[in-house]
């Protein structure tokens, strides 16, 4: 059992937090590394939830347009592969972040950043395409489940770039070159974290039929 | 963040002038007065923060009870019409559960946790922060209803169609859905904290099965919370687009489910109730074993029948919805499920009763109270049992027997534990006793206060009274003397019996500021390590971390075993403290406080109004919750160095607040 | 006895590595979107599922680092996807939504 594991561990309170981000915790394991994960763990239920709602109500789409009739699949595998290739340049972000290596550390994430806000900017341009084919927000149960889930969904990415461009401002600002490489590595859980989410949204909403 | 240590010196230093950390704002740093509070990190202050607040909205919450119980009272009640009548238990219900007894387990976590297992703060003080002001500015926000054209009135279940605009059409319900967000956000971020914190923080030798119960149970708790918070988040988010937006979620005409509210409602609701009395169960575990002179009985079942119960909560969700059409496989499902929850919490009800079982027992009012609790607690298990059989369920369900049972249990369960928790831990927080004597009649006019309001709605429900109804009459009232009416009336009268009862442990507050009894450091002689500091904690809590070798490890610096294998005082409270005295660690680096937390969570209820009236508003309150955590995400946890004047050798240790 | 935080750099593929497993990634996103154009017939859904379920943890073991990280993490994560998955599957069962 995991509670097994944490009681192998016995702190000290003597020494100092590195730059590295080590300290001593019971577990070993870094405060925030554990909190970013329980928060994660949590999320999976937002976004079930989010998801439960869309399969009930995806087959009721009253007068407006069905999902076969307005998912445009070319175009969100393109958008779908974009965020996911952002995932691997975010892991490159956090390897060089590790090596102390902030200039690669920034470029990495920057593109990422890129890549996300094209994903960003896709989502914009298909609602903006869906809306003028007539599927407004209230259209349906249809419409806005579907509004609602892949817009927190949007929401997310949108705000992990702003953690993204944020934490190349403060590496900036920094002093001491890899001082920052925990936060990157949690921004980075967090990035893949919505990369998953995004995994099951593209095959359960737009490769399943309704 | 860990509390690190840092280069020589002597004394917790003071911030004295520091420098800015933007190069526009001053850290706070005020040790005495408001400030000290408005900004603090300290999770001592914070809980006490939470208890108080939380003590307020229970007065709230209970006027809105006595207010119904008038109305109630007699035949053609005029005191409320029957809408203000469905505002009024809607928000008594709101308030009893999320702005009081959550909130007052939070302060009581907040503040015992932390000293329970050694360390000096949270994982996160500063989330921490933000977390008690984003309850209270949510609470608040819930309550601004009142006068802004009604409050919420569908029910604390909220169910649809009531909760739609059709049928609700002011905006009541829309500062309930936005206000809850509010505090959904300060549950979720103080379990990220408080699950940290007890798995990362403890002190050496604090194993995991070596912790108070307390803890233990309030770590149950947390991962409740982390999971069902967003359930409801959901649920809130999808009601608000339906009231302001125009969605159709579960609008009937446009082709929706009303019950798929229902189900997250209650997938969070179920183990919502058991986030209510996990912690009062942990209370009563570490209150029981003090006041019988012997140490908890099993130990490891009451651990694991509490993780049982957090884990099995979640299968049993629908038997709220057992009359709502979900047919007879669900039924039956669920129907087991909530059998088997009743097991657990059994195995607690054994364990409890077998270590005061030889005990010798004293009747302090904590111990009262906590004797309170199983009785009481019992009692509306038995009545939950009945509704776990379906069939039975069906005439029970939305009468007034399910009112009794779930004031039973969370009555005589939660509250109890709670007071039990005010009266046993009131003197290590402010450094007195609350009146014993005061506290006895508090006990037994809240005992037969509540058995007097509470236990006829078991017969009023079986009469066939349904829930919310807003007035009764003769005619409807039944035959005999003891019908509906009489009950009714007896109900209220013990409703009022309550207040007096409650009202007794106000007066007792105020008594004691006054003149209350100087407590000793360890009044009662207990068993854990926060009664192992001073009256109250200093700042720092422990001059030095102690070294954990046992379960009830302060109960065994204190005692030893003899020649004859008997338990012998061999230290008094005052002498194992001044052994961490005499090794005071030499250097103690506390988080310093911080403006931040305070300023996102104003952010959070502008940014709701404006999802009201006004999205300009809105995007307002975004900016300053962007502001907030850019502030916060610049600023050290803890002032570096050059913030803290140099401190002088002959500085006083700071005494806080 | 103390315990220290790992760094990941004790741990963890080279830069190299992550590319490969980008590139499994992408492949089997090609097949996901493959079964829009060519008929799988009754492997479609068992094929979907599989293929999103393999995406799904090859991202959380790998670049999240869970495979190589305490067990703590991957216990407390799984712990609320399982939780997710079970309730909202039972509460849809419940609108007859898998028959």
């Amino acid at each position: 059992m995991w509670f097994t594991l944490a009681e192998h561990a016995v702190v000290t309170t003597e020494e100092h937090d590195t730059e590295h981000g080590d300290h001593h915790t019971s577990t070993g394991l870094s405060n925030n590394k554990l909190g970013m994960w329980l928060f994660l763990g949590s999320e999976c239920l937002l976004f079930g939830g989010l998801i439960s709602t869309y399969m009930l109500y995806r087959g009721r789409v009253g007068e407006g347009p069905r999902p076969s009739q307005i998912f445009d699949i070319p175009f969100t595998s393109v958008s779908s592969f974009v965020l996911l290739m952002s995932s691997l340049t975010m892991v490159l972000a956090v390897s060089a972040a590790h090596k102390g290596d902030d200039r690669n550390t920034n470029l990495w994430i920057t593109i990422t950043a890129l890549l996300g806000a094209t994903f960003v900017g896709g989502q914009v341009y298909e609602f903006t395409a869906f809306y003028n084919e007539g599927l407004g927000f209230s259209t349906s149960l249809f419409s806005s489940s579907f509004y609602v889930l892949t817009g927190f969904h949007g929401v997310h990415v949108t705000v992990g770039i702003i953690m993204l461009m944020s934490i190349v401002g403060i590496m900036k600002r920094s002093k001491t070159p890899g001082s920052k490489a925990e936060t990157v590595e949690m921004i980075g859980l967090y990035w893949h974290f919505v990369d998953v989410v995004w995994i099951i949204i593209f095959t359960l909403i737009y490769l399943v039929p309704a | 963040m860990a509390i690190i240590e840092r280069p020589p010196s002597t004394e917790v230093a003071t911030p004295a002038t520091p420098s800015s950390s933007l190069g526009a704002l001053k850290r706070p740093v005020s040790t005495t007065g408001w400030k000290s509070w408005v900004f603090t990190v300290d999770h001592k202050k914070l809980g006490i923060m939470y208890s108080a607040t939380a003590l307020f909205f229970f007065i709230v919450g209970g006027l809105e009870a006595v207010l119904i119980r008038l109305q109630l009272a007699a035949p053609n009640g005029k005191v409320l019409n029957a809408d203000l009548y469905n505002q009024m238990f809607t928000m008594h219900a709101t308030t009893m559960v999320f702005l009081f007894v959550m909130p007052m387990a939070a302060g009581l976590a907040n503040y015992f946790i932390p000293l329970q297992i050694g360390a000096r703060d949270v994982a996160f003080p500063r989330i921490n922060a933000f977390g008690f002001w984003a309850f209270l500015f949510g609470g608040i926000f819930i309550n601004l209803s009142w006068f802004m054209g009604g409050a919420a009135d569908g029910g604390w279940f909220m169910y649809a169609p009531n909760s739609g605009p059709v049928f609700s059409p002011s905006h009541g319900i829309d500062f309930w859905a936005l206000g809850l967000q509010i505090t959904g956000i300060a549950s979720l971020t103080g379990a990220v904290n408080l699950i940290t914190t007890v798995l990362n923080m403890r002190a050496p030798g604090m194993k995991l099965m070596r912790m108070p119960i307390f803890t233990w149970m309030q770590l149950v708790v947390q991962f409740l919370l982390l999971f069902a918070v967003p359930v409801i988040t959901v649920a809130l988010f999808l009601l608000s687009f339906q009231r302001n937006f125009g969605a159709t979620f579960f609008d009937v005409a446009a082709g929706a489910d009303p019950l798929l509210w229902q189900h997250l409602f209650w997938i969070f609701g179920h183990p919502e109730v058991y986030i209510l009395i996990l912690p009062s169960f942990g209370v009563i575990s570490e209150v029981l074993p003090v006041f019988s002179r012997k140490p908890l009985f099993g130990y490891p079942f009451v651990v694991f029948s509490g993780a049982a119960i957090g884990f099995v909560g979640w299968g049993v969700w629908a038997h709220h919805m057992f009359a709502s059409g979900l047919g007879p496989v669900s039924v039956a499902v669920f129907s087991v499920a909530t059998m088997a929850i009743a097991v657990p919490t059994g195995v607690k009800v054994v364990n409890w009763t077998m270590t005061l079982w030889g005990g010798k027992l004293e009747f302090t009012a904590a111990m009262k109270f906590a004797i309170g609790l199983i009785v009481l607690f019992t009692i509306g298990g038995l009545s939950g049992v009945t509704h776990s059989v379906a069939p039975s369920d069906t005439q029970q369900t939305d009468t007034y027997y399910i009112v009794a049972h779930f004031h039973y249990v969370l009555f005589g369960g939660a509250i109890f534990g709670l007071f039990s928790g005010f009266y046993y831990w009131w003197p290590k927080v402010f450094g007195k006793l609350l009146n014993e004597k005061l506290g006895t009649w508090n006990f037994w006019l809240m005992v037969i206060g509540m058995n007097m309001t509470f236990g006829p709605m078991h017969i009023l429900g079986l009469q066939g009274q349904p829930r919310r109804m807003y007035v009764w009459t003769e005619q409807r009232a039944g035959e005999g003397f003891f019908n509906l009416g009489f009950w009714n009336t007896f109900a209220s009268i013990g409703s009022l019996i309550l207040t007096v009862g409650v009202l007794l442990f106000l007066i007792n507050i105020v008594i004691t500021a006054r003149n209350g009894k100087i407590a000793p450091l360890d009044p009662w002689n207990a068993r854990s390590l926060e009664w192992m500091t001073s009256n109250p904690p200093k700042e720092h809590n422990f001059d030095s971390i102690p070294t954990v070798s046992h379960l009830d490890e302060f109960f065994h610096r204190k005692y030893q075993e003899d020649a004859n294998g008997q338990m012998v005082q061999v230290k008094t409270a005052e002498q194992v403290l001044k052994e961490l005295e005499d090794n005071a660690d030499a250097h103690i680096h506390m988080p310093s406080p911080s403006y931040w937390p305070i300023v996102i969570a104003l952010g959070l209820p502008v940014i709701a109004f404006g999802m009201i009236y006004s999205i300009p508003i809105a995007l307002v309150g975004g900016v300053i919750v962007l502001f907030g955590t850019y502030g916060w995400a610049i600023e050290p946890s803890t002032a570096p160095d050059d913030d803290f004047d140099p401190p002088t050798t002959t500085k006083d240790v700071v005494h806080v607040g | 006895m103390t315990t220290e935080t790992h760094s990941s750099t004790e741990h963890g593929m080279s830069n190299a590595g992550y590319v490969k497993i980008a590139l499994i990634l992408a492949a089997i996103t090609a097949l996901e979107v493959a079964t829009y154009y060519v008929d799988f017939g009754p492997l479609f859904m068992p094929a979907l599922m599989i293929m999103m379920v393999v995406k799904f943890v090859v991202v959380v073991s790998y670049f999240m680092h869970l495979k190589f990280d305490n067990k703590l993490f991957t216990w407390v994560f799984y712990a609320g996807l399982f939780l997710a998955i079970g309730v909202y599957a039972a509460a849809l069962a419940t609108f007859h939504f898998f028959s």
